[in-house]
């Protein structure tokens, strides 16, 4: 039997209807329960952040409390017998979210009042930037040898560099201390800076990173006719700039909030920055400590805010040039 | 996937056909002297390292034989022999183990679920993400000033658990302290776990995905024998940074709590800490060595695993 053309274009073309509304159909499935996934992932997603967010939202608003409600809200936890007898201290230890009156009480004294906050956050300052500036150009240059003709030796001393890296501060400060008297830096800003801008941290990052160019780019460099010092300033540097944002926000916090370090090799209370200030902080300034805290914060905020995306992207390489 | 012992087959791979015809003498030569001048950019750090990390730690060697800084007489195995059966030392091993043991793992499952979760085209992913960030940017300080008052005894935890008619529990001073520092510990690293894990996620090379979802893989294939194993280096990477985390973690435990907290978070570091203040180096030297020593052995258990699992996966 002969089907006519024609008969057979419209059975196709039913055929074809047919499964398109299957298909549509299961999309409408499947589309019902992928927004059911995301409402509840949505949901769960907001619940942690809710908890994440907590600490910060309570040192912000507590920092605008006048120092009696802190210490009627809080004794409880920090009072030592001398000062618990003074304040009015309730049985309950509230965690208050808002406070009852607005009081920048705790800005005025930090700011105004006594400018050893301010300038023990200088300190703080003066000895960060250095580390992570530094940090990031010695740690350029090594990744750059660790990923160039690699070898056995090479190999052993990076691993070598991880075991360090992995080192508690408390291992290695006591020599530190050792170290920094016999290289005469104890207790000036030197003691800080140079195992902070000598740290294996960084070097572990960016070699990481830096082993994830494609050889090919730099082979082609290579026969074009650079030399180590071009490949390394015009292919290595610029492809690395994401990762070393990223490094260079990790370093910063990290030593934004350093406490062992000074503490042992800054003998100077004047030096130490606030960071030590604010973990030494007792019961009579609790007050202030959220202030200082709030204030505190305030640059590492900035710099995410800044680079987070350099933070989420440089991690990885994904390559602007494929290999 | 670059990473240690594959290296050297690769250097292998370099350039060798194109040269070997024309003038083999000078291209190895040219070898020879790219070597000296890439060790040479790596010389400033690693003098640096010597000077400020491993001449340190030859000096904590030095020590660790000694029986006082001041006859300097060598005893070779002695104080690690005490130092293994003081019985604070055990506590303090078994403590830190234990929480490691724990929290990292927890470190790095949960933050691969957020991950996952965030990846699922969310509405406001980017700002979750800066949440989940948020606190890396707390000072320790008033990290630790919040969980005072979020785990006093009659603080808000307490007063939560009150509402579900629980009993009430004194945190910081109980064995269940050690879930407030796992808490702490999480709280404070899940947020770049799971960036590093996006991260990881989002170079998956989709090709591969889109023929898994062809061959009709399901789900949980594809996560299991796709994405983990592309991930394999990341997973490591995040391991090894929330190992380093969790031995950080005694900077918020001696802030919470001083030089002896509650026995379960009695870390290895608060020994050391003890045993320096008491100007007890040689036992402090000792532990610090045999901490040393577990890590080395960890981290290289580590690196076989993920050589062996990402072997046949370019990341």
């Amino acid at each position: 039997m002969i089907i006519p053309l024609s008969k057979k274009r419209a059975d196709a073309s039913a055929e074809l209807e047919k499964w398109n509304k299957h298909v549509k159909k299961k999309k409408k499935i499947k589309n019902a329960r992928n927004m059911v996934n995301i409402c509840l992932a949505t949901m769960f997603a907001a619940c942690f952040a809710v908890l994440f967010l907590l600490p910060i939202v309570l040192t912000v608003t507590n920092s605008f409390m006048s120092a009696s409600e802190i210490s009627a809200n809080y004794g409880q936890v920090f009072a030592t017998s001398d000062t618990g007898g003074k304040v009015y201290i309730s049985e309950k230890v509230n965690l208050k979210f808002i406070p009852d009156m607005v009081s920048f009480s705790q800005y005025i004294t930090v700011l105004l009042k006594s400018p050893e906050y301010l300038f023990k956050f200088w300190n703080s300052v003066v000895l960060v930037i250095p580390i992570v500036a530094f940090q990031l150009l010695v740690a350029a240059g090594a990744a750059f040898g660790f990923t160039r003709y690699r070898g056995r030796i090479k190999e052993i001393i990076f691993f070598v560099y991880i075991i360090l890296m992995l080192m508690p501060y408390q291992v290695t400060l006591v020599p530190n201390y050792l170290v920094s008297q016999w290289l005469k830096i104890y207790d000036t800003n030197w003691a800080i800076w140079l195992p902070g801008i000598f740290s294996p941290f960084a070097v572990y990052l960016l070699t990481k990173y830096m082993r994830r160019i494609p050889l090919s780019v730099m082979e082609a460099a290579q026969i074009d006719g650079a030399g180590e010092w071009q490949i390394f300033r015009r292919i290595c540097l610029p492809l690395c700039k994401g990762a070393m944002c990223s490094i260079a926000i990790l370093i910063f916090i990290d030593y934004w909030n350093m406490v062992e370090q000074p503490l042992i090799l800054l003998a100077d209370q004047e030096k130490h920055p606030l960071s030590v200030f604010l973990s030494k902080i007792n019961a009579g300034e609790i007050g202030l400590a959220f202030a200082v805290a709030t204030i505190y914060m305030v640059p590492p905020i900035l710099v995410f805010l800044y680079g987070e995306d350099y933070l989420v992207e440089g991690i990885t390489y994904q390559g602007g040039i494929k290999g | 996937m670059h990473f240690s012992i594959k290296g050297k087959k690769e250097e292998g791979l370099k350039l060798k056909p194109l040269k070997k015809g024309k003038k083999s003498g000078s291209s190895s030569q040219r070898t020879r002297k790219g070597k000296l001048i890439s060790a040479g950019y790596l010389f400033p750090s690693a003098f640096g390292v010597l000077l400020f990390f491993v001449l340190p730690f030859m000096i904590v060697i030095y020590y660790s034989m000694i029986d006082n800084p001041i006859s300097h007489e060598f005893v070779f195995f002695d104080n690690f022999v005490s130092v293994f059966n003081n019985s604070a030392f055990q506590q303090a091993a078994k403590n830190t183990m234990a929480f490691s043991a724990v929290a990292v793992p927890l470190a790095v499952v949960l933050s691969l679920l957020l991950a996952m979760m965030l990846e699922s085209n969310i509405p406001f992913k980017s700002q979750f993400r800066t949440f989940f960030l948020s606190p890396m940017m707390v000072p320790i300080a008033s990290v630790v000033l919040i969980w005072q008052v979020l785990f006093h005894y009659n603080g808000m935890m307490n007063e939560v658990m009150g509402l579900f008619q629980q009993d009430k529990v004194d945190w910081l001073n109980s064995s269940y302290a050690q879930v407030v520092i796992v808490v702490l510990f999480l709280w404070k690293n899940l947020g770049y776990n799971m960036i590093l894990f996006m991260a990881a996620l989002s170079s998956i090379p989709k090709d591969i995905l889109e023929v898994a979802v062809l061959e009709s893989a399901t789900p949980a294939q594809t996560f299991f024998h796709i994405k983990l194993r592309y991930m394999s280096s990341t997973i490591l990477f995040v391991t090894i940074m929330s190992l380093i985390n969790s031995f950080k973690v005694f900077r918020e435990i001696y802030l919470l709590k001083g030089d002896y907290p509650y026995d379960t978070m009695y870390m290895l570091q608060h020994f050391m800490n003890n045993t320096f203040s008491r100007l007890d180096y040689q036992k402090m030297s000792a532990a610090a060595i045999m901490m040393a020593i577990v890590m080395v052995a960890i981290i290289g258990i580590l690196f076989l695993t993920e050589n062996y699992f990402g072997k046949d996966v370019e990341g």
